[in-house]
């Protein structure tokens, strides 16, 4: 249990460097280069297409090995979303998180490598971001 | 260079994309997991409950900034421009209570479940990117 529990974390540690370096090569610690893609009626930026392309040909060639494999290198199962179901709260985030990466041109995954880009900025963003799941998780409990 | 595009970057773009896309493969196909940076955040954060142990989580949340360090230390220092704190804090919050909401962000709906092609995740890229593409444009206007 504990070995496998280390070889977790060890591949999770791989993958959030590639993570990192390939949002900070693509330029998505940049929120300028960001905001310039979603700027379509502006000086449109593309930048992020390149990014978003590269991304998705990689991880679609995994998808297809994936049903190929009886379970993970390093685990016992594959843990996969389920859910099918288009619901209005699947929208309504998706809407919200949409303004939010406008609004300072910063999603989860940039906001938390650039803390060491953009010390200050970046903590912001991430001690906000906590407290709109925090607040999120209370409601919950609430209703 | 892209023609029409001055400030565009396809190569980097591409190539930071492939890293992504390689991240994402390797917690697929080494832990059988999603890399959803939202989601994994929370989880490591004690926002939310996985299977994911949280020592794998933090290992993943914590190897983004050190990827990001790696490409400085390899590619020279990033300059980017972020937008004013008050913008940043308030992003940061909608971005946290819409991932939630939304079940992800642009790494689990944009890389992970558009390269499935997941009917979910397609509706959560489609609409998160109208709404940053409106948000953007209405900010150009009033600000």
């Amino acid at each position: 249990m504990r070995q496998k529990v280390t070889s977790e974390a060890l591949v999770a540690l791989l993958s959030g460097v590639l993570f990192g370096a390939g949002l900070a090569l693509g330029g998505m610690t940049d929120p300028a280069r960001v905001r310039g893609f979603l700027d379509l009626f502006g000086t449109w930026d593309p930048t992020l297409a390149f990014v978003m392309g590269g991304a998705v040909l990689v991880m679609a060639i995994a998808w297809l090995i994936q049903p190929r494999m009886i379970h993970p290198l390093f685990a016992d199962v594959f843990t996969l979303p389920g859910v099918r179901d288009i619901t209005p709260r699947l929208v309504i985030g998706a809407g919200l998180f949409g303004v939010g990466w406008g609004l300072a041109g910063l999603c989860p995954g940039p906001g938390i490598a650039a803390l060491v880009i953009e010390p200050v900025s970046a903590a912001v963003f991430v001690a906000t971001m906590l407290i709109g799941m925090v607040l999120v998780r209370l409601f919950e409990k609430d209703a | 260079m892209l023609p029409g595009f001055p400030h565009a970057e396809p190569l980097a773009g591409l190539a930071g994309g492939v890293l992504i896309g390689l991240a994402a493969a390797v917690l697929l196909l080494g832990s059988g997991r999603i890399a959803g940076i939202s989601g994994i955040f929370a989880r490591a954060t004690g926002v939310a409950n996985s299977s994911l142990p949280r020592v794998a989580a933090w290992a993943f949340v914590l190897g983004l900034p050190l990827g990001a360090q790696v490409v400085m230390a390899l590619n020279g220092p990033l300059t980017p421009s972020f937008l004013s704190l008050r913008w940043v804090a308030v992003a940061g919050l909608v971005v946290g209570i819409g991932t939630r909401l939304g079940s992800g962000c642009t790494s689990g709906h944009g890389v992970c479940g558009l390269s499935r092609l997941s009917p979910r995740s397609i509706v959560a890229t489609l609409t998160f990117m109208a709404t940053g593409i409106a948000t953007v444009a209405i900010m150009n206007v009033l600000i």
